[in-house]
C-alpha cells in the first residue's frame, strides 16, 4: 500500500493524543490548572492534529461530514462518531479540571474508554480490509492499542507503566512483523485465484494492461522500498521501545532525557507505520504481477 | 446505502470469455469514451502528453502467461472491471454512503456528489475495479453502464455496455446471472464459468470462461496419419490414374 | 433503502452523423454522436457491412485524434536547416505558388524529375490519376514496403489475395489455420470471424513464432522458426499428395493443373503452357484422349494426361507438381530441424485438414451454372481456410511462401468453396485483367498509361531503351520484376545515390519516411538532409502532406496540412479498396461531420486545387478553368469509363448501381444511406466465382468488369516461367549476367521455398530474428498522439524468448545490446515464455522522435521507446561482389522487414536512462499539449 504521509501522521498522532488523552482520563498524572492545560493541550493536538491530516488523504475534504452517515457499516464512521464523542467527553472533563480543579472520574473512565475505542475503530479500518492480508489480522487492533497505550503513558509520564510496555510494544511489534510476512501466502489468494487460471499452470504477467502506472499501482501495489525493510525494522524497534526503554531504565533524569524518549519513540513510531502500510500487500499487486 | 441489500431483483454483469479475448482493448476505449461523456465526472487524464501519462480507466486488460507442466507457454488476456459482486466489500466500507448497490439489478454504483474521495472502497476491493479520479477526487467505477442499459434515448439493441456493444470479438457478454434461464447464466453453466478470488467471499456476479485446452490434436491421436498412396511420382502416376478412372 | 434516483434516460446526443474510421485502413463505419456541433462520442455503426456495429480501440479513440494538440494548422514553409522543425505558417494561395513554381519547369521539360509517394493513401484512383496526368512514371503507394508478396502472389495465383480483398467463409469454416498474422487491415473482420469460430467451436490453429493477439487465442500454436512457412506449407503438401488427399476434380475443371506445359528443351516455349491454335490452354480431354481446349463444354481435363511430340514428352502442370512435391527434400522429417516444427506435428496438422476438407465437407443444395455452360446440383464445401499477412509476406522468400498457401488452399479444394476462402469484389480478376506497368515519358504530356500493373514478362518491364530502370524505384525491372506495387522503401536512398537518375522535387503523402516507415532510418535521415558540393539539398525539394506533427514534418520544405478523417471527403472506392463483402459490393465515404477550425485542407482537394493550377489534363476543363472544385465534386462527377465512377451507388437517377450517369446527389444519398452502398450477391453466385457465369454476369452488370472473364488458376505461374526462360538465354530482354542466376533459381514456376537472406545476413554470427508486431490499440506513428491509446502503449520492450533470457541471465528492468549487421540499438528487455526460442520482438512504431507528436521530450515514447528500424537496412550486407543486393523480396522488391538477424547482448543500463541511439530533437511546429484533459463535451 502506499505509504501516505497523510495516513501515517493521521494514525501515529491521534493514536498517540488519544492515548495521552486516556491516561488523563484516568487521571494518571492527576494534575490541574495550567500544568493540566499543557497535557491536554498536547493530548487533544496530537488527537486533532491527526484527524485533520487524515482530510489531507480525501479527494473532497469539503464534503468530509458525510463520512458520519454510515456508522452501522463502516469503521471509519464509527472512527468519526467515536473521535468527536472522545473529544467532547474528554473536553468536559478537561474544562472540569482546568478551569473548575474538579475531576469528573467518571466521566474520565468514560472518556479513557472512549480513547481506547477510538483508537481501536481506527485500526479497524485496516483490520476489516481483507484485501491486505497483513492488516486483517487480530494483531492489527492490538498493536494499535499498544501504540497508543504506550505512547499515552510516555506523554503522561507513566514511567513504571511505560517501561514494560516498551519491551511489549517492541516484542509484539517483532513478532506480528514475522508472522505478517506469511499472512499473504496463507490467505489462499495468489496469481492463480486471481486470474482464474492457476489450474491451468504456472501464471505470470506478460503485459500490464498500461505501459505506464495508474492509481491502482501507485495506491495498493506499492513495492519501493520494500526492499529496505530489514533495515527500517531494527531502527524502528530500536527508536520505538529499546531506546526509550534504555533511556529510563539507565538515565532517566529529568525533562531532556524524557524528550529524547518521546522523540525517538515518535520515529520508531512513524518507521514503523510507514513499514505498515508500505509492507502491506494487497491482492490488487497479483494483477499486476506484484507478487 | 453502504448497508447491502439483502437481495436484489436481478444480478444484472458481465460474463467473460477468456478463450475468445484478443486483447485489442476495444472494450477499455469504448469505455473510456462513453463514461466520459456519460454518467458522473468525465475520467480525466493526467500529463497526457507528457512523461507520465495516467488517467482513469473503469476496464482494463491485463495479459498472462500460463506454463503448463507439459508443452508451451499459454498467453491470456484478461479484461477487467467491477464484477458487482453479492457481497461488496466495498459498499460496506463507504463512510458517506456514497457506494452503494441497486436493489432493483444489483449494479454497484458510487454516487459521486456524496463521495470524500476516501479510497477505502477501491483499498476494500480485491480486483482494483475503483479507480479515483485524480481531477475530480472521487471513486470512479464500472457502471455497468447503467446510463445505457434502460435508456429510452437508445434503440432496443442498443441498451447493453458500451464495452459489450464494442467487443469486435464477441467476448464480453451481458445479462442476469440470477436468471438461470438467461443466455449469460447458460453459457456459464456450459462453459464452466469461474469466479476471481472466490476465497474473498466477494460473491462476484460477473463470471469468467476459462480458456478451453489448448495444443491438443482435433482429431484422435490414435487415428493413423495421411495413409500413403505412393512414396514416390511414379506409384503416384499410377493411383492418380486409377482414382481419376473412379471419378 | 433510500437509493438516489437516476436518470435512466440520459440524452445520449443532439444527432448521430455516420461516416467511416480512418484510425486503421479498416474503414468501418461509425456513428459519430454530436453534441453543440462538437464529436462527443464514437461508436460502430451496426448496419455497415465492415464492423457489423463493433469497433476496435483506434476508433473509439477517435475523439482523442480529431482533438489531438499535434494537429497541423496551416501551411508551412520551411525557414530553418531541413530536420529542425522550424517553420512558418504561410496561406494556401502561396503554398500553391511555391508548389507550382517548383513542379511547373518540371513538368514541361522532365516530368521524371518529379517522384510522387502516396504512402497509407486510401485514394489510389486518384492520386494515380494526378501522377499520370503529371506524366511522371514515379508513382506508388506504399504497398511495396507493405504486403505486396502477399497482394502479388494472391493475384498472380489465384486472381485475388487475402489481406482485406478475401475472406474465410467464418460461418461454415472447420479449422482455420492462420499464418503471420497480428492484426493485419481486416482488423475488426478477422476479430469478429474467430469470435464466431469460437462460438462454433472450430479449430483455429497460429502459426506465428510469437504467441499473442489471434495466437493466445488460437486451440493450437505453432512456433514455427521465422522464415521457414514455405518449407512447412510445402511438407504439409507433400503429406496429402503422399497420401492423394487432393481435391483432384477442383484441380482438373477451376485450375491449370491439367493444361499441359512445354517440355521441348530446345524450345523458346519450353517451360510454359501449351495453346491451341485459338490461343487457349490446351488439356488432354479425358473422355477422348485427346487434346482439347480447357474450356470446351463437358471437357473432363486430364490430370494425368501428356503427349509425346517431335522426341519431347509434354507432361501437365499436376505431374510436375507430384515429381516436385513427393520429393524427400519436403518430407515432414526433413524439415523439421529447419522449421522447428516436429513431424509429427506437421503430419498431424496435414492429416487433420485432409480430415476436414475431405471427410466433413459440407455440401450446399444450391445450383450454379460454370463457364463452361455445365449446370451443377450442389456447391460442395472443404471448409478449411487460411488467411495470412505479413509474417509470411515479409520475407525475401514471402513472394514463394504466399504462393505455397495458395497452392495449400487449392489443392484441398478450398478456395471459392463454402467453409473455404473465398474472394471479395472487384475480385476475383485475372493477373492478365489487371493493367500493366507504364512509364512512356513526354514532356508537358501525361503518362502513356496507369503506373503500376501486373507484368507477364520481360517485355513488360519498366525499363529504358538502354536497359536502365524507368522508375527511380527501380520497380518493375530485373532486380524485382514483378513489383507490383512499387517500392516506396527504396526511393529516398536511390534519389540520394542518383540512381537510376536524379529528381527534384520528392512530393509525398501520409508516410512517415523520416521514422518508422523507413528501413535504415538514421541513413534514410541523413539522406534527406545531405548537401552536395554547392551546398544544396542532394534530393532538392520535398513536398508533404500530413495532418500531424509527425517525424517526417521535418524533412519538408513545403507543407500541406490535411484535416483530420472527420472533416473531409473520401471515397473507398471500387476503383481501388473497397470494402466489399464476399457476399456483397460496398463502398463507403467519408464526409466533413465537422468543419476543420483551421487553415487546413483535404489533401485530395488540394491535388484538385494543384492540378488545375499546373494545368493537368483531367483537372482542367476545356476553358483551362478548374474542374472539380473540390474532392466531393470529383467523387460525384468523375467518371472512369462511361457510367462507372468512384462511387457504385445511387448512380444516374439515385436507384442505379454500379453503372450509371454521374448523380449530382449522390454524396447525399450515401450520407442518408449510413456513408456507404452495398449490392448484395446473389446466393447462387457467392461461391465458385471465377467459374460462376451468373456471378461474372453481375459483375458486369455493376460496371466491376465490361466483359466475363472466367479463369482458371495459376498454379503453374507462366509470368515467372517467362523471366526464367529469359534468365537462361531466350528472347531478346535479358537480365545482366549477375542476376541470372537468382532468376533462374528463384522464380520457378511452381511454389518453392528457399532460405530468405540467410547467408546474406550472417545467420551464423547473428543468430536470433528480430520482429515487429503491430499493437491492436495502436496504428504505426498516429496512436502515439492520443491521449487514451499512448497510455496503453507508452514504450515497447524488447521481448526475448526464455532461452535467450536465461542465456544472459536477464533480469527484470534490465537492457540489452542488439546487433544487427547493419547497426546497434541498446533497449529494455522484458521476458515472454510463449514465443520461438530464436525471436525476439518488440512493438512496431513506439518509439517517437523527441519534438514529434506534440508530446514533451521526456515522453516515454521518445525516452524508452524505440524503433528496431535503425538495424535494418535497404540493403544486404555487401556479399563482396561489389554489388549491393536489396533487402528486398527478388521477384517483387517486397521490404525484407523479417529477415533481420541480431545478437542481444545484456548491456548496462545506458547513462542517459534512454534508448539508444538517441537521436536530438526536432523542434516541434505545433508545441506539446495540455498537462491535464477532462473531456466533457455536453453539459
Ligand atoms: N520495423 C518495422 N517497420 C515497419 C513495419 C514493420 O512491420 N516493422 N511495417 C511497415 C509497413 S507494412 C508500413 S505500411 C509502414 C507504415 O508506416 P507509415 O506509412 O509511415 O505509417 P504511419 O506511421 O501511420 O504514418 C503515416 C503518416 O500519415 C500521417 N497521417 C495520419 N493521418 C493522416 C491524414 O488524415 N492525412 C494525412 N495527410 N496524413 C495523415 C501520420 O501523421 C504519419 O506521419 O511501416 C513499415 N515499417
Ligand atoms: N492496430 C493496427 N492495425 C494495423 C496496423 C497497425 O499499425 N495497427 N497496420 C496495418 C498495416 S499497414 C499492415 S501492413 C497490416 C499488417 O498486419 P500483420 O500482417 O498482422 O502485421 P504485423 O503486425 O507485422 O504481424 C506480422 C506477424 O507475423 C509474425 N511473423 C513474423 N515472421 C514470421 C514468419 O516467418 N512466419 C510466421 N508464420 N509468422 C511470422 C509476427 O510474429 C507477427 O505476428 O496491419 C494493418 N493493421
Ligand atoms: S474488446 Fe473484447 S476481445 Fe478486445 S480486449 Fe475487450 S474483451 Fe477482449
Ligand atoms: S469488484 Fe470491487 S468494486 Fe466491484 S463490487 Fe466487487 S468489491 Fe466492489
Ligand atoms: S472513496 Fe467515496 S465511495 Fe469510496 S469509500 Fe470513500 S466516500 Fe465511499
Ligand atoms: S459495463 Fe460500461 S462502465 Fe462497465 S466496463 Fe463496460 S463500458 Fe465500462
Ligand atoms: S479497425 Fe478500428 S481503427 Fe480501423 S477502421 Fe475499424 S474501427 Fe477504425
Ligand atoms: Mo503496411
Amino acid at each position: 500500500m502506499h505509504p501516505a504521509p497523510s495516513i501515517i501522521a493521521f494514525t501515529v498522532l491521534s493514536g498517540l493524543g488519544f492515548g495521552l488523552l486516556g491516561f488523563l482520563g484516568l487521571g494518571k498524572p492527576d494534575v490541574s490548572g495550567f500544568t493540566a492545560f499543557v497535557f491536554f493541550f498536547i493530548g487533544f493536538g496530537l488527537a486533532i492534529s491527526g484527524l485533520i491530516s487524515s482530510t489531507f488523504h480525501l479527494g473532497n475534504p469539503q464534503r468530509a461530514l458525510k463520512a458520519f452517515s454510515q456508522w452501522r457499516t463502516s469503521w471509519l464512521s464509527r472512527e468519526g462518531w467515536l473521535s468527536v464523542a472522545t473529544l467532547i467527553v474528554m473536553g468536559i472533563y478537561a474544562i472540569g479540571i482546568i478551569f473548575f480543579h474538579t475531576r469528573f472520574a467518571i466521566l474520565g473512565i468514560l472518556g479513557a474508554l472512549l480513547c481506547l475505542a477510538t483508537v481501536f475503530a481506527t485500526s479497524m479500518i485496516y483490520t476489516q480490509i481483507k484485501t491486505v492480508p497483513r492488516w486483517n489480522h487480530w494483531s492489527t487492533p492490538v498493536l494499535f492499542l499498544l501504540y497508543s497505550i504506550t505512547g499515552g503513558a510516555l506523554l503522561s509520564g507513566q514511567v513504571w507503566i511505560a517501561e514494560p510496555l516498551f519491551l511489549l510494544l517492541g516484542a509484539a511489534q517483532l513478532v506480528f512483523w514475522m508472522f505478517g510476512d506469511n499472512l499473504f501466502a496463507d490467505s489462499g489468494s495468489n496469481m492463480g485465484t486471481a486470474t482464474g487460471l492457476g489450474s491451468l499452470g504456472k501464471v505470470r504477467l506478460f503485459e500490464g494492461p498500461h505501459s505506464g502506472g495508474n492509481y491502482l499501482t501507485r495506491e495498493m501495489v506499492h513495492v519501493v522500498g520494500r526492499k529496505h525493510a530489514v533495515k527500517l525494522r531494527v531502527i524502528s524497534v530500536f527508536c520505538l521501545a529499546l531506546l526509550p526503554w534504555a533511556i529510563f531504565t539507565f538515565f532517566n533524569f529529568g525533562h531532556a532525557w524524557a524528550l529524547l524518549a518521546v522523540i525517538l519513540h515518535l520515529i520508531g513510531a512513524f518507521v514503523s507505520r510507514w513499514l505498515f502500510f508500505a509492507q502491506a500487500e494487497h491482492t490488487v499487486g497479483l494483477y499486476y504481477g506484484a507478487r | 446505502m453502504t448497508q447491502l441489500p439483502t437481495s436484489t431483483e436481478k444480478k444484472l454483469g458481465l460474463v467473460i470469455d477468456l478463450d475468445t479475448c484478443v486483447g485489442c482493448h476495444a472494450c477499455v476505449v469504448s469505455c473510456k469514451g462513453w463514461n466520459t461523456e456519460n454518467y458522473g465526472a468525465p475520467l480525466s487524464d493526467q500529463n497526457a502528453y507528457g512523461a507520465d501519462p495516467t488517467g482513469t480507466f473503469l476496464n482494463r486488460v491485463h495479459s498472462f502467461e500460463v506454463q503448463p507442466e507439459r508443452g508451451a507457454a499459454q498467453t491470456i488476456h484478461f479484461p477487467k472491471s467491477c464484477l458487482h459482486c453479492e457481497d461488496a466489500p466495498c459498499v460496506t466500507v463507504c463512510p458517506t454512503g456514497a457506494s452503494y448497490k441497486r436493489v432493483e439489478d444489483g449494479i454497484v454504483l458510487v454516487n459521486e456528489t456524496d463521495c470524500i474521495g476516501c479510497g477505502l472502497c477501491a483499498w476494500a476491493c480485491p480486483y482494483g475495479a475503483r479507480e479515483m479520479d485524480q481531477k475530480e477526487g472521487v471513486m470512479k467505477k464500472c457502471t455497468l453502464c447503467v446510463d445505457r442499459i434502460y435508456n429510452e434515448n437508445l434503440p432496443e439493441e442498443d441498451r447493453q455496455p458500451a464495452c459489450v456493444r464494442t467487443c469486435p470479438a464477441g467476448a464480453r457478454h451481458f445479462g442476469d446471472l440470477g436468471d438461470e434461464t438467461s443466455d449469460v447464466s447458460k453459457l456459464v453453466a456450459e462453459r464452466g464459468g469461474i469466479d476471481l478470488m472466490p476465497e474473498q467471499g466477494t460473491k462476484p456476479v460477473n463470471k469468467y470462461l476459462p480458456p478451453r485446452p489448448k495444443d491438443e490434436a482435433a482429431i484422435d491421436v490414435l487415428a493413423p496419419f495421411l495413409e500413403p498412396v505412393a512414396e514416390e511420382a511414379t506409384g503416384f502416376l499410377g493411383w492418380l490414374d486409377r482414382t481419376l478412372e473412379k471419378l | 433503502m433510500n437509493q438516489p434516483k437516476l436518470n435512466l434516460s440520459p440524452k445520449v446526443s443532439d444527432e448521430v452523423r455516420k461516416t467511416t474510421c480512418y484510425m486503421c485502413a479498416c474503414r468501418c463505419g461509425i456513428n459519430v454522436h454530436m453534441k453543440d456541433g462538437k464529436v462527443a462520442y464514437i461508436e460502430g455503426n451496426r448496419d455497415h457491412p465492415v464492423n457489423q456495429g463493433v469497433l476496435c480501440a483506434k476508433g473509439s479513440a477517435g475523439i482523442m485524434q480529431h482533438n489531438a494538440p499535434s494537429r497541423l494548422r496551416a501551411p508551412l514553409k520551411r525557414v530553418g536547416e531541413r530536420g529542425s522543425g522550424e517553420f512558418e505558417e504561410i496561406s494556401w494561395d502561396e503554398a500553391y505558388d511555391i508548389a507550382a513554381g517548383w513542379l511547373k519547369p518540371i513538368r514541361e521539360t522532365a516530368p521524371e524529375k518529379l517522384a510522387f509517394f502516396t504512402g497509407r493513401d486510401q485514394s489510389q484512383s486518384f492520386t494515380s490519376m494526378w501522377a499520370q496526368a503529371f506524366g511522371t512514371p514515379n508513382y506508388a503507394a506504399h504497398g511495396g514496403f507493405c504486403s505486396v508478396n502477399m497482394a502479388a502472389a494472391g493475384i498472380y495465383t489465384m486472381g485475388g489475395a487475402f489481406w482485406e480483398f478475401g475472406q474465410p467463409d467464418w460461418d461454415r469454416t472447420k479449422m482455420f489455420m492462420l499464418f503471420g498474422v497480428a492484426e493485419d487491415h481486416d482488423s475488426n473482420p478477422i476479430k469478429m470471424g474467430l469470435g464466431k469460430l469460437k462460438k462454433r467451436g472450430a479449430k483455429v490453429v497460429g502459426v506465428n513464432p510469437i504467441r499473442s493477439g489471434y495466437n493466445a487465442v488460437a486451440d493450437e500454436w505453432v512456433g514455427i522458426n521465422p522464415g521457414t512457412d514455405g518449407l512447412f506449407i510445402l511438407a504439409m503438401v507433400h503429406e496429402l499428395f503422399k497420401a492423394g488427399k487432393i481435391d483432384l476434380n477442383y484441380l482438373a475443371m477451376f485450375t491449370n493443373a491439367p493444361v499441359l506445359v512445354n517440355g521441348d528443351e530446345k524450345s523458346e516455349d519450353f517451360g510454359l503452357l501449351m495453346r491451341d491454335k485459338d490461343n487457349k490452354l490446351m488439356v488432354i480431354d479425358r473422355a477422348t484422349g485427346k487434346p482439347a481446349a480447357f474450356d470446351k463444354k463437358g471437357v473432363k481435363p486430364d490430370l494425368a494426361g501428356s503427349v509425346r511430340d517431335a522426341g519431347w514428352t509434354h507432361k501437365t502442370v499436376f505431374q510436375h507438381m507430384a515429381e516436385k512435391y513427393l520429393d524427400p527434400q519436403y518430407a515432414p522429417e526433413n524439415v523439421a530441424e529447419k522449421t522447428g516444427i516436429a513431424a509429427e506435428t506437421i503430419k498431424r496438422l496435414a492429416a487433420e485438414l485432409a480430415d476436414v476438407a475431405f471427410n466433413q465437407a459440407i455440401e450446399l443444395d444450391i445450383e450454379w451454372t460454370d463457364f463452361r455452360g455445365e449446370t451443377h446440383s450442389k456447391m460442395t464445401g472443404r471448409p478449411v481456410s487460411f488467411h495470412s499477412m505479413r509474417g509470411i509476406s515479409a520475407h525475401a522468400n514471402g513472394f514463394q511462401t504466399c504462393r505455397a498457401l495458395h497452392l495449400l488452399q487449392i489443392i484441398l479444394g478450398s478456395v471459392e468453396v463454402p467453409g473455404g476462402f473465398r474472394f471479395k469484389p472487384p475480385y476475383p480478376k485475372p493477373p492478365e485483367a489487371h493493367p500493366k506497368p507504364h512509364c512512356g515519358v513526354k514532356p508537358g504530356q501525361p503518362l502513356d498509361g496507369p503506373h503500376l500493373g501486373f507484368v507477364h514478362g520481360p517485355d513488360d518491364l519498366a525499363l529504358k531503351e538502354d536497359g536502365s530502370p524507368a522508375r527511380i524505384d527501380k520497380a518493375f525491372t530485373w532486380d524485382n520484376p514483378m513489383s507490383a506495387h512499387g517500392l516506396m522503401h527504396m526511393v529516398i536512398s536511390n534519389a540520394h545515390a542518383g540512381d537510376p537518375y536524379k529528381i527534384d522535387t520528392l512530393f509525398m503523402y501520409m508516410a512517415n519516411m523520416s521514422w518508422n516507415s523507413s528501413m535504415n532510418t538514421r541513413g534514410v535521415i541523413d539522406m534527406l538532409t545531405d548537401k552536395d558540393e554547392n551546398g544544396d539539398y542532394v534530393i532538392p525539394r520535398i513536398i508533404y502532406s500530413d495532418a500531424y506533427s509527425s517525424e517526417m514534418v521535418a524533412y519538408a520544405d513545403l507543407i500541406l496540412p490535411d484535416t483530420t478523417y472527420l472533416e473531409r471527403h473520401d471515397c473507398i472506392s471500387l476503383l481501388d479498396r473497397p470494402i466489399c463483402e464476399a457476399e456483397a459490393a460496398a463502398d463507403a465515404i467519408r464526409w466533413p461531420v465537422v468543419e476543420p477550425d483551421r487553415d487546413v485542407k483535404g489533401f485530395q482537394s488540394a491535388l484538385c486545387d494543384l492540378g488545375a493550377k499546373l494545368g493537368l489534363p483531367g483537372f482542367v476543363n476545356e476553358d483551362g478553368s478548374q474542374k472539380y472544385a473540390d474532392y466531393g465534386d470529383y467523387i460525384t462527377n468523375h467518371e472512369r469509363r462511361p457510367g462507372v465512377g468512384p462511387l457504385m451507388g445511387f448512380r444516374g437517377n439515385g436507384d442505379e448501381t454500379g453503372r450509371g450517369a454521374p448523380n449530382p446527389n449522390q454524396l447525399d444519398r450515401y450520407i442518408e444511406n449510413g456513408g456507404f452502398a452495398m449490392a448484395h450477391i446473389a446466393e447462387d453466385h457467392q461461391f465458385y466465382k471465377p467459374w460462376n457465369a451468373g456471378y461474372q454476369d453481375w459483375a458486369v452488370k455493376i460496371g466491376i468488369y465490361d466483359a466475363p472473364q472466367p479463369y482458371v488458376f495459376n498454379l503453374w505461374s507462366e509470368p515467372m516461367r517467362r523471366f526464367q526462360l529469359a534468365a537462361e538465354g531466350h528472347g531478346t530482354r535479358q537480365p545482366p549476367d549477375h542476376l541470372r542466376e537468382r532468376i533462374k533459381t528463384k522464380m520457378d514456376p511452381l511454389p518453392i521455398w528457399y532460405d530468405a537472406n540467410e547467408a546474406e545476413n550472417k545467420a551464423d554470427e547473428y543468430p536470433i530474428t528480430a520482429l515487429t508486431q503491430r499493437p491492436m490499440a495502436m496504428y504505426h506513428s498516429w496512436g502515439t498522439q492520443n491521449a487514451w491509446l499512448r497510455q496503453i502503449h507508452g514504450r515497447n520492450p524488447l521481448y526475448v524468448s526464455q532461452k535467450v533470457w536465461d542465456a544472459n541471465g536477464f533480469a527484470e528492468g534490465d537492457w540489452a545490446r542488439v546487433t544487427s549487421p547493419h547497426g546497434e540499438i541498446t533497449v529494455p528487455v522484458a521476458l515472454q515464455a510463449a514465443l520461438n526460442d530464436n525471436t525476439v520482438w518488440t512493438w512496431n512504431a513506439i518509439g517517437k522522435r523527441k519534438g514529434a507528436w506534440a508530446l514533451e521530450e521526456d515522453a516515454p515514447e521518445a525516452t524508452k521507446g524505440f524503433l528496431l528500424n535503425h538495424l535494418i537496412h535497404e540493403l544486404l550486407p555487401p556479399k563482396g561482389d561489389g554489388l549491393r543486393w536489396s533487402n528486398s523480396d527478388p521477384i517483387t522488391g517486397q521490404a525484407a522487414w523479417f529477415d533481420l538477424k541480431v545478437r542481444v547482448e545484456k548491456a548496462p543500463a545506458p547513462s542517459d536512462g534512454e534508448s539508444q541511439p538517441n537521436l536530438k530533437p526536432i523542434s516541434s511546429p505545433v508545441g506539446t499539449g495540455p498537462e491535464n484533459l477532462a473531456w466533457k463535451v455536453g453539459k
